[in-house]
């Protein structure tokens, strides 16, 4: 019942074939992006909604969100394409969150980017809420798709890689995935056959944190090194580190300009907890514990450490 | 491994006298008398889709088994062959839903119901999104054993919020179910006959038409009303001409789509004439349309005499297709008698 209402409903009846023009068949210009807010500031931005919504519901997977804080940064404010005000834009680059449990993050980082507005971050997590503790497609505008059961998330990217090619729409497909999802048969399904259909317009975003729900991801299947694992398979690989601000841009601008029919993966090794040094120390589990004294502490921890 | 088959592991076999060959995959579904249509579902895509632009279908690598491959081959450049992986399948399938494509997805109906479950459920399904599954060898179809004999599909699917279940009789059937889906706006699992499909709803009421949602009476009979779906419509109509023979009027209420269900009609015709009510599907007892009629006749205070003609709650042996319908009491000749048993 508290349902947006779905984007394929008033559609279908429409031919698929340039559905709003010609506007879609140029290339984006990307020259939009350009703010003078850095990057930086916006990551630590998104950190900081992470912590009020953490606060608010006196919980969430803020370990994830403090550590992919930065590589949504320089998603949403160096690569994506998209409108605030129009998340549906058929010119848009879809971002796909495969991870589910990761949506406070996503909603942190779409409240920053104007796509949802900021006054709702009181409702997280609550009855009524456009913002569950799991994402999903048809509560958040900007949520592409539904994540949670994980290993979803690339074989629909894939599907939508296919979809946008066969429309002549040059937008790209970013699917966002954790290391954990590397232990899903479904996606090395999804692995090869975008190798299969030559997608150079998905770009699958790994975060690894080494860290899925019974404990270390290299402790359970994702043990070898991933880009060999890639490049074997046909992808074009890089691996670094998701913390550091600029070498995410280089790997996005990287993965964005290949010229090789290919599709793209950035493996990003981030911290959890990133930014907030006394829960970085904490003995790091899945669904880090957060006292409630702790929030407002944390806060000013990041505050301390923002950007000049 | 069935316990029947289990206990008899090491019993050394013989020849048969009489060779019934177990049916391959591939063969077509055997009904005496009728007339056959070469691959209907196939057809009836290629037609649809000349029509409609968001029209694209994906197999994995059961095209040629689900006759899809005459889609493939009319439209080559609007078929995807996604290879052996169903819940890529799905998935994919999910991603051109999203960028407002229609996908017709095929695969077995077994891989659909149990390997590609999650998929199914969260990226089609939970979306509401316009993905249209079509899956060859329902319930016992095959002989080949559990491994590919869906039995249980319908209760697994029955169980999905915003799914339309499909379980066509025969060839007027498959054909008509292919425009019924496209017009149709959320996700469908239909079952599928292929190869060479018998005509049979045709011959039995001429201007038949299959209809979404919409159970209809294909034979009037004072007796018996036989409530039924997929091919036990088939068997439901040549065992109630059998019945005739010994003064036993059996009507025959032909219910193609099982979700959502036709209560109307399923109540007005069982509250009629006092008759016993029997439910016949080519599914396991559990779950299916047996239990769904069950519950709405229960529901609605309908005190009608009321058995169910279904698989058992096993696996099934493997064999010859005649052979073990005869053994599941999918047979003309078993449902005859089973009605006759009733009375």
């Amino acid at each position: 019942m508290f349902r947006k209402f779905h984007p394929c409903f008033d559609v279908l009846a429409l031919s698929v074939a340039n559905p709003e023009g010609e506007e879609i068949m140029t290339p984006p210009d990307r020259s939009g992006r350009r703010s003078n807010v850095s990057l930086e500031e916006r990551a630590l931005n998104i950190r900081r909604k992470a912590l009020r919504m953490g606060e608010i519901q006196g919980q969430g997977y803020i370990g994830q969100a403090l550590g992919i804080a930065d590589v949504l940064a320089a998603t949403y404010f160096h690569a994506l394409e998209y409108r605030p005000d129009d998340p549906e834009w058929e010119g848009r680059d879809r971002f796909l969150l495969s991870i589910g449990h990761y949506a406070i993050a996503l909603y942190a980082a779409l409240m920053e980017a104007g796509v949802l507005p900021e006054e709702e971050i009181e409702t997280y997590g609550m009855d009524d809420s456009r913002m569950p503790m799991s994402g999903m497609a048809s509560y958040t505008p900007g949520m592409e798709i539904t994540g949670g059961s994980l290993g979803h998330g690339l074989g629909i990217a894939v599907g939508m890689a296919m979809g946008l090619r066969r429309k002549g729409n040059p937008a790209l497909v970013y699917n966002l995935m954790s290391d954990g999802e590397l232990g899903e048969g479904s996606t090395w399904e999804a692995v090869m056959s975008a190798v299969q259909w030559k997608l150079d317009n998905l770009i699958c975003i790994v975060d690894f944190n080494n860290q899925q729900a019974d404990g270390p991801t290299r402790d359970a299947l994702a043990v070898a090194a991933e880009p060999p694992k890639w490049e074997a398979f046909g992808w074009h690989a890089q691996e670094v580190d998701g913390n550091d601000m600029d070498a995410v841009v280089a790997a996005l601008d990287a993965a964005r300009a290949l010229a090789e029919p290919k599709p793209r993966v950035i493996i990003c090794n981030t911290t959890m907890c990133k930014g907030v040094d006394f829960l970085e120390r904490r003995e790091i589990t899945h669904f880090v514990r957060v006292e409630p004294d702790e929030w407002s502490k944390a806060l000013a921890v990041l505050e301390e450490g923002k950007p000049q | 491994m069935t316990l029947a088959s289990m206990a008899r592991k090491y019993e050394a076999r013989k020849a048969p006298e009489r060779k019934v060959a177990t049916s391959a995959m591939i063969a077509s579904l055997a009904a005496e008398g009728y007339d056959t249509v070469a691959a209907p579902f196939g057809h009836a895509l290629v037609e649809a889709a000349k029509t409609d632009d968001r029209i694209v279908g994906l197999s994995a690598d059961l095209s040629k088994y689900t006759d899809l491959h005459v889609f493939a081959d009319a439209m080559p450049e609007r078929f995807y062959q996604m290879g052996m992986a169903e819940q890529l399948l799905m998935s994919v399938a999910a991603g051109m839903a999203r960028e407002r494509f229609l996908p017709f997805a095929t695969t077995y109906a077994v891989f659909a119901a149990r390997r590609a479950y999650d998929f199914i459920a969260m990226a089609i399904a939970e979306e509401n999104l316009p993905v249209k599954i079509v899956c060859a060898l329902p319930g016992l179809t095959t002989g080949y054993g559990p491994s590919h004999q869906a039995t249980e599909d319908l209760a697994i699917f029955r169980g999905l919020p915003n799914m339309t279940l499909i379980d066509p009789c025969d060839a007027v059937d498959v054909a008509g179910m292919v425009p019924a889906m496209v017009a149709h706006e959320g996700p469908v699992y239909a079952r599928l006959l292929r190869g060479k499909v018998p005509s049979v709803l045709t011959r039995h009421r001429p201007d038949y038409r299959f209809e979404l949602g919409r159970a209809q009476v294909i034979r009037e009979g004072g007796d018996v009303l036989v409530i039924s779906s997929g091919i036990m419509t088939m068997r439901a109509l040549d065992a109630a001409e059998k019945l005739a023979g010994d003064r036993i009027d059996v009507a025959v209420l032909h219910v193609p789509t099982i979700k959502p269900l036709d209560v109307e009609t399923i109540l007005a015709e069982s509250q009629a004439g006092g008759r016993l009510v029997v439910t016949a599907e080519n599914h396991t007892v559990n779950g299916g349309l047996g239990e769904a009629v069950a519950r709405e006749l229960l529901t609605a205070g309908v005190a009608s005499r009321f058995r169910m003609i279904a698989l058992p709650d096993e696996f099934l042996e493997a064999g010859a297709l005649p052979t073990l319908h005869e053994m599941y009491g999918l047979s003309v000749d078993r449902v005859a008698a089973q009605i006759k048993s009733w009375l």
